[in-house]
């Protein structure tokens, strides 16, 4: 595989670099280390690399240290351990850790600590993982190049001149960096997807419904979805098995039974029918990011995939229509951030309208204030109905398309982004072009189904490439064979 | 009560003023409407919240089942139909006791719509009628917190803000303009709270806020109404603020005057929201930009839509009680009661309740009713009780009834019973133990009272020998009087009658 000339250097800790969620329990389990050491050998490593990269916000060394010394205890004593026992990981910084800051990567939360716990975070720790800290990422999840961090950017561990890609961008570069095991991220409209595919990392994209939203600070509550990054298709599926069931916490989470995921892996994906939709290959798709998913295309039908050309029509209304619903319901859900009770407020709140004015002013960065804008002009009177409504319309249209489609085939798949990793700054004056970054990611957001995205090669820049597969609602282990399927297929 | 305008009856005569209301009623629920909170008037302030009512980053809201059965019961009681998939919207504004920046509320799709109250009014030729006005719609939503202005040391400079009510769940209930009077504003309301009251889905209590009433006020010619008919609705302000239902029938009063003064003057009536002033007597313009509020309501995206099926109907339905109207028609015919008795035992609820079960258990209703009406009710109000506190139980009002019935007390000796019990806190069975009247039952005795009575009263005994036999009565009251009222009535009756014959 060739490599970047600007990839992370650092060899401090350096084996931690590839070591997978699998090893690192093993390792806890079979006492050759332990919790406490091993987070500590990661702690070592973030203040190593992590200058260079910027992926964490804060760490929270205390809590983790307690939860490894309680791990380290129950594998002295015998005591049963939790699929994650010892698993140091990264939570994205809109996920909130009682007592640890939440920035959302916002001035305008500076100095807020949540009296609670996310649930999906939560989850975690219950399952025996070592919450490392918290990870930077696009101020309130918005953006596709974790350049809109008021805490600065997050480089590319492939390349470090380069965007990690966004929103989760810290949480990618986190886990391809070595400096976590695995890392949480949150996807709107594909805040997973395409930073795993610019950092080279596998991320999953579960159904809307699956992993509960309790404590992630929402961008748009329709859309967000909490999902993991891991080394591999199979600590993917292992950290959605810990993360996905019903919450009382969450009326939109559902009660679908889980799936065994990571069971389910060692099924075969001879006979699965994979669906290749025509409208995600059209112009302006990378050469070599076209070549590397035709190649992984290749590689199903080997494995006894029959792979047949579908149709997606609607795709092409589906950036225009996510930026109306995603910024109206963003518009609302930042209206909290007032300066009233938390964060920040400013210093001239000589009055109401003033401390609003003044304390949003100052503390909402540029993307923020332009998508609030943008929100807040598709729910105003004598424009809801050509613009929200007429959005929500073609949102059941989208939903329509996957739901026909997957009539015919179990899974889809297609790029998650037109072009590789592009350099910082490089597109920062041009926020149309960064939307239409995410054209073949919103879409599935949009219509709630789960994706993934799996690296599938390196252009010949070294930059890596991912593989977008697609699924039913709730059919995460079809998704995750397929994905395994061309993963194995890599490593070959 | 308003402070009057000058405008002579003539002016006001050509005038026809057209009210609708929007009443905010807080549901008794145990919890809050979205969280786990406790549901409770007061408190240290900010200590009934946690993430989701305080609207932290992160915290979603959880519908309250409770709620939903509260506001469908509200609903049928005010003859409403049942929407059965409901949509929460969020309604968008900034201020700082709604922590979120926006409400949780219902907009297009309401829990319940097209209901009904029939109050008491006047036609135009001013004959007593019954008068419908119309419900438009009942939907849920939340309270917000309380600003606190003053009672601080700093608060000339500073606000305080207790969320402690914030996300109390409430009901709106918008009525048409339907309401022509102030009084058809009192009795509207009065006939509401009535209803609520005994579905037991809130206190209604105004100086605690869990009812709250804004009037949407507006005046046009009648000449105008018969030509063009809603089209002729004039430019209507909102009256805000007013917490008891007298204030808003002055309130009412004060801003349709205004208005039409406004017209006569050659004004315009500008639609704006108005404060009422309780001690001036008058309606202020809130002069806020307010006025022009977008507030970009948009369906709730972290609440799916609320399924009332028909099974959760007819279960919350079951705990749906017999309603004032109906309950009086059933006491009127069941007991015999009259319209004004039946009427006055349904006001509320309590009252009601306590006379079905002591009229099952007395041997005379109608004498429970006189009783509990009269004697109870005088002396609960002269001690300034609610019937909660009333020192005559329950058994001690049957009590009390059946020895009235048979005629083993007087009514003399009732009062003087009845005085003992309220003056010394003690129920009807203990004192009438104690006292128990020295009841005359010595056939002899009353018999020699009766030949003094007789003796006295020559002219009587002649019209009663002449065929006027409801003189016995007057014998009977003078030997009860002689007897200070001890005689056994039903003894000293059949005696008075056996003499006078023989």
């Amino acid at each position: 595989m060739p490599e970047s000339p600007n990839a992370l250097k650092s060899t401090v800790n350096n084996d931690l670099s590839t070591l997978t969620l699998a090893e690192a329990r093993a390792a806890v389990v079979s006492g050759t280390t332990s919790a406490t050491a091993l987070a500590e050998r990661y702690y070592e490593r973030i203040a190593a690399v992590d200058p260079e990269i910027n992926s964490y916000l804060a760490l929270t060394k205390d809590r983790a240290l307690a939860q490894a010394a309680s791990v380290d205890a129950a594998v002295k004593s015998g005591a049963p351990l939790g699929p994650l026992a010892g698993v140091p990981i990264g939570i994205k910084d809109v996920l909130t850790l009682k007592g640890a800051p939440a920035t959302a990567a916002s001035k305008i939360l500076n100095g807020y600590h949540p009296p609670y716990d996310a649930t999906a975070v939560a989850k975690l720790e219950a399952a025996g993982a070592v919450l490392l800290g918290k990870l930077n990422c696009d101020e309130f999840a918005m953006g596709g190049s974790n350049e809109n961090s008021a805490y600065g950017p997050v480089h590319n561990p492939r390349s470090l001149d380069r965007v990690p890609g966004g929103s989760s961008g810290g949480s990618a570069a986190a886990v391809a960096a070595g400096l976590c095991a695995a890392s949480l991220g949150t996807d709107t409209g594909g805040s997973i997807r395409q930073p795993a595919a610019f950092c080279g990392v596998v991320g999953v994209l579960p159904t809307y419904g699956r992993v509960s939203r309790y404590g992630l600070i929402a961008f748009a509550s329709s859309l967000d979805r909490i999902g993991p990054f891991a080394h591999s298709v199979a600590d993917a599926a292992t950290l959605l098995e810990v993360l996905a069931g019903t919450d009382t916490m969450d009326s939109t989470s559902s009660a679908q039974p889980v799936g065994s995921y990571s069971a389910d892996l060692a099924k075969p994906v001879a006979g699965l029918r994979i669906g290749v939709p025509e409208e995600y290959f059209g112009e302006g798709l990378d050469p070599e990011i076209r070549a590397a998913i035709e190649k992984s295309l290749d590689d199903l039908r080997a494995a006894g995939c029959s792979i047949q050309k579908v149709s997606l029509p609607h795709t092409s209304y589906a950036v225009p229509t996510y930026y109306v619903l995603a910024t109206a319901e963003a518009s609302s859900n930042l209206s909290r951030m007032d300066g009233v009770r938390f964060g920040h407020r400013s210093a001239e709140a000589n009055t109401l309208a003033n401390m609003y004015r003044k304390s949003r002013d100052e503390a909402f960065g540029p993307e923020v204030k332009r998508r609030i804008l943008l929100g807040t002009y598709v729910l105003s009177a004598g424009y809801y109905d050509a613009y929200y409504r007429k959005a929500q319309q073609v949102r059941t249209l989208l939903t329509r398309d996957f739901l026909t489609v997957f009539n015919d085939v179990d899974a889809i798949v297609c790029p998650v982004t037109p072009t590789p990793a592009w350099k910082l700054g490089e597109k920062t004056e041009d926020p149309i072009q960064m939307y239409l970054e995410d054209i073949y990611s919103v879409a599935a957001s949009l219509a709630g189904i789960c994706g993934m995205s799996v690296p599938c090669g390196t252009t010949k820049d070294g930059l890596p490439i991912g593989v977008q597969v697609l699924g039913k609602h709730f059919d995460e282990s079809t998704m995750l064979r397929v994905g395994a399927a061309i993963e194995a297929a890599q490593v070959k | 009560m308003s402070a009057a305008l000058a405008l002579s009856p003539e002016v006001l005569a050509k005038y026809q003023p057209v009210i609708g209301l929007e009443v905010h009623v807080q549901l008794l629920t145990k919890t809050k409407a979205f969280c786990g909170c406790k549901n409770e008037y007061g408190g240290e302030p900010n200590t009934h919240v946690c993430p989701v009512c305080l609207g932290l980053p992160g915290a979603l809201p959880v519908l309250n089942k409770q709620a939903v059965e509260y506001a469908v019961l509200a609903a049928k009681a005010i003859g409403c139909e049942i929407r059965e998939t409901s949509i929460f919207s969020r309604k968008n504004y900034f201020y700082p006791d709604s922590p979120k920046g926006y409400q949780i509320s219902q907009f297009d799709k309401p829990i319940a719509e097209n209901g009904e109250l029939i109050v008491p009014g006047f036609d135009a030729a001013g004959n007593a009628i019954s008068k419908r006005i119309g419900i438009t719609r009942l939907h849920m939503e939340e309270d917000a917190g309380k600003s606190l202005h003053d009672g601080f040391a700093d608060s000339a400079s500073r606000t305080y803000i207790d969320l402690n009510r914030c996300g109390t769940p409430l009901v709106e209930i918008v009525s048409e303009p339907d309401l022509r009077t102030a009084d058809e504003v009192f009795e509207y309301l009065t006939k509401l709270k009535e209803i609520l009251l005994y579905t037991g889905v809130s206190d209604c209590n105004m100086e605690e806020g869990s009812l709250r009433c804004d009037a949407n006020v507006s005046v046009m010619l009648k000449s105008d109404w018969e030509a063009r008919g809603t089209a002729a609705y004039g430019t209507k302000a909102e009256v805000k603020n007013v917490n008891s239902f007298r204030y808003i029938r002055a309130a009412v009063e004060y801003e349709i005057e205004r208005q039409i003064g406004v017209i006569e003057d050659g004004g315009r009536v500008v639609q704006e929201s108005r404060l009422w002033n309780n001690a001036e007597g008058r309606t202020y313009s809130m002069r806020s930009k307010e006025q022009a509020h977008d507030y970009r309501y948009f369906p709730e995206p972290d609440l799916p839509a609320l399924v009332v099926g028909a099974e959760w109907q007819k279960n919350i339905l079951s705990a749906m009680p017999e309603l004032p109207e109906a309950r009086r028609a059933r006491l009127a015919s069941e007991y015999g009661l009259s319209t004004q008795d039946a009427a006055t035992l349904t006001t509320d609820r309590e009252l009601g309740d306590f006379f079905q079960q002591a009229a099952a258990l007395a041997k005379s209703p109608k004498r429970v009713a006189a009783i509990l009406l009269s004697e109870i009710t005088m002396r609960l109000r002269g001690g300034e009780l609610v019937l909660g506190q009333s020192p005559v139980s329950l058994n001690g009002l049957v009590l009390a009834a059946d020895l009235a019935e048979a005629g083993e007390i007087s009514s003399k000796q009732l009062k003087q019973l009845l005085d003992s019990c309220f003056t010394e806190s003690k129920d009807f069975a203990f004192i009438y133990d104690r006292d128990k009247p020295q009841q005359i039952s010595d056939t002899s005795a009353i018999e020699a009272m009766i030949d003094e009575v007789i003796a006295a009263n020559p002219a009587q005994v002649a019209q009663f020998k002449g065929g006027k036999r409801t003189v016995s009565a007057f014998f009977v009251g003078q030997v009860m009087k002689l007897s200070k009222g001890q005689a056994n009535p039903a003894l000293l009756n059949e005696l008075v009658v056996k003499k006078l014959d023989a």
